[in-house]
């Protein structure tokens, strides 16, 4: 695998280099950037925002509170137990471990989420610099096409990087 | 600016001192006591405790519900503010959320203490089994179970979450066996925008969720005493009164963790004046808040005027009990109220003193719950006393210094401030989506 990537000291040298990039016909998904900080408010860091991950916050939240239900209410009937004249299945009551679950479910549901949708647990990335840690970012283009490398070269120098890579 | 940042925060993982190693073969000497006097516990019986007719509930009980609410300083005081965005939130938090996870550990290991036979608590797990016990789930007791566990795992996660990117700083900084645990601890993090974006969402959804699941707990704790028909305990205020004294001790106790890290690993710079005073308001807040609830349970007792509760209401105000009360309210509203209320006496100094105050008065406010209604109960003949031995003693001591040796021994694991979420807060805010236009406008900002 080759690689092509510059190291910037701030999110405006950054966010030049990545529009550099694009002008160059770079499609946003080509350029790789890492950070050890999120940029949330800067273009480079803007792509992929949308996410399902609330939605299945929902669905896992039901799924909770399906399972709370069929706990309580089946294992009473199963085992019914006579408490101070209370009903067998004794939905008010049983609301406490329904509610504990459904968020329990929203939470697991959450978690589940960022792992699948980040791809965590995951080997370290094709381009990668320790440098990133020391508040570096890292803007680059994995598998950058041969002819193309001076002109990609030349995007990341726009960006006044403080150093650029290439892969192998 | 980074850079140091990330050398000041690391430095306690990374270096050791003669110091450290002393500290924690002092508390974990303490915490040996403790298992000792459980041990010693379980193998005699409850009859070398205190514990006797009619007070079957009394240290043990006391220090489960002040270190539940001690938990409550940390995953509700952390999601609180980062739904407000409160920007001075950044190095408060993770310090706050380490106090929820070991304190819901702690508090959550007084049940099974005080089982007389502990080995078989898995009796409260409800899965379906041979000898045709399933748990009662009208028992408040398995409420308890579920809301705890509930609590204790999401806040877990809360709490580690955020700590991967941190891990993944300490990958690249490690070497030999660091780097290979951190390398596995930061789970291949890369620090990609999906992935910040994915984290920072996560982090939200969750602390949506864990705010109710927080008051529920301290709500459900309420509930093992005020389901009961005893005097003082039935009463419907008691919800919203635990789960307010919760977020009072617990925002106690996070000041006074707070303080001593500031000075154990000099972190002036970054523990600031500001966090203990916006800190101090928000405990003068809960310290209104507590006279207010304490008022009414009080006034509503009084005005009502039921022999039964008259029994336990004049032992606290004049009888057996009234030196701890009086202590009590000394603690919780007295000594706090004139500290964080004027201005001029404000400072880090200040707030520890209060908090100090505030931690010991709500320790005596969970016994004052407990123990004076079981021992005035409705009718005379069953009346007793308590006075605790040193088993309960011991381990109520041993469970002190478990917090303080937890705390100690993570902060050799991760930073215990959140590097990532402070590097974050020194970012200029632009308020939208920055394009290449804007970038020139930014480096002015900054």
């Amino acid at each position: 695998m080759s690689a092509i990537y510059g190291l910037y000291e701030t999110p405006q040298g950054a966010q030049r280099a990545f529009d550099r990039l694009r002008a160059e016909g770079i499609s946003t998904r080509g350029i790789t950037i890492i950070s050890s900080e999120p940029h949330e408010e800067w273009e480079f860091a803007s792509e992929d925002r949308r996410t399902v991950m609330p939605w299945v916050a929902v669905a896992g939240a039901a799924i909770g509170l399906a399972s709370a239900y069929l706990l309580t209410a089946l294992t009473q009937q199963s085992w019914p137990i006579n408490t101070g004249g209370m009903p067998i299945v004794t939905n008010w009551t049983n609301i406490i471990i329904m509610f504990e679950l459904t968020m329990l479910g929203a939470v697991l549901a959450t978690v589940f989420t960022l792992f699948v949708t980040a791809k965590l647990p995951a080997k370290l990335p094709k381009i990668y610099d320790p440098a990133v840690s020391d508040g570096k970012i890292l803007v680059g283009v994995a598998d950058p096409a041969g002819a193309r490398l001076s002109d990609i070269e030349r995007a990341l120098n726009a960006g006044q990087p403080v150093a650029v890579h290439r892969m192998p | 600016m980074a850079d140091r940042l990330s050398s000041d925060l690391l430095r306690p993982v990374f270096q050791t001192s003669r110091k450290y190693y002393a500290l924690v073969v002092l508390l974990g000497g303490i915490v040996l006591c403790g298992l000792g006097a459980w041990g010693y516990q379980v193998y005699y019986g409850f009859g070398v405790t205190g514990y006797n007719w009619p007070v079957y509930w009394a240290l043990h009980e006391t220090n489960f519900v002040f270190w539940i609410g001690i938990s409550h300083a940390g995953t509700l005081i952390s999601a609180i503010l980062r739904l407000v965005n409160a920007t001075w939130r950044r190095p408060v938090t993770r310090c706050a959320e380490i106090i929820t996870a070991f304190a819901l550990m702690i508090g959550a290991m007084f049940p099974l203490i005080h089982l007389g036979r502990p080995w078989l608590a898995f009796f409260l797990i409800p899965y379906p089994s041979e000898r045709g016990i399933w748990p009662n789930y009208r028992s408040p007791l398995v409420w308890d179970f579920f809301a705890i566990n509930t609590y204790l795992l999401a806040s877990l996660l809360f709490l580690a979450l955020p700590m991967i990117p941190d891990f993944a700083l300490i990958r690249d900084r490690a070497t030999g066996w660091r780097k290979k645990v951190y390398g596995l601890l930061s789970l291949g993090w890369q620090g990609t925008p999906k992935q910040w974006h994915r984290l920072e969402s996560a982090m939200h959804i969750m602390a949506l969720a864990i705010l109710p699941i927080a008051v529920s707990v301290h709500t459900i704790v309420s509930f093992d005493f005020s389901m009961a028909v005893v005097p003082m305990w039935h009463s419907t205020i008691f919800g919203p009164y635990f789960v307010a004294g919760a977020i009072f001790s617990g925002i106690a106790a996070l000041i006074i963790v707070m303080a001593l890290l500031r000075k154990a690993f000099h972190l002036e710079g970054y523990l600031q004046p500001l966090h203990f005073e916006n800190l101090g308001k928000l405990l003068l807040l809960m310290s209104l808040l507590w006279g207010y609830f304490v008022f009414n349970e009080r006034l509503t007792a009084w005005y009502g005027n039921s022999p039964h509760e008259m029994n336990v209401f004049w032992s606290t105000q004049t009888g057996a009990y009234s030196p701890l009360f009086w202590t009590m309210v000394l603690c919780n509203f007295v000594i706090p109220f004139p500290l964080l209320a004027i201005r001029r006496l404000r400072s880090v100094f200040t707030a520890v003193v209060a908090s100090c105050c505030v931690v010991v008065g709500m320790w005596l406010e969970r016994f004052l719950i407990i123990v004076p209604s079981l021992s005035r109960k409705s009718l005379p003949y069953a009346w007793g006393s308590y006075t605790p031995e040193w088993t309960e003693i011991v381990i109520m001591i041993a469970s002190f210094a478990s917090m303080a040796l937890l705390y100690v021994l993570v902060s050799k694991v991760v930073p215990l401030i959140s590097i990532w979420e402070l590097k974050a807060g020194d970012q200029p805010r632009l308020g939208a989506t920055a394009s290449v236009h804007e970038t020139e406008a930014a480096g002015e900002l900054r």
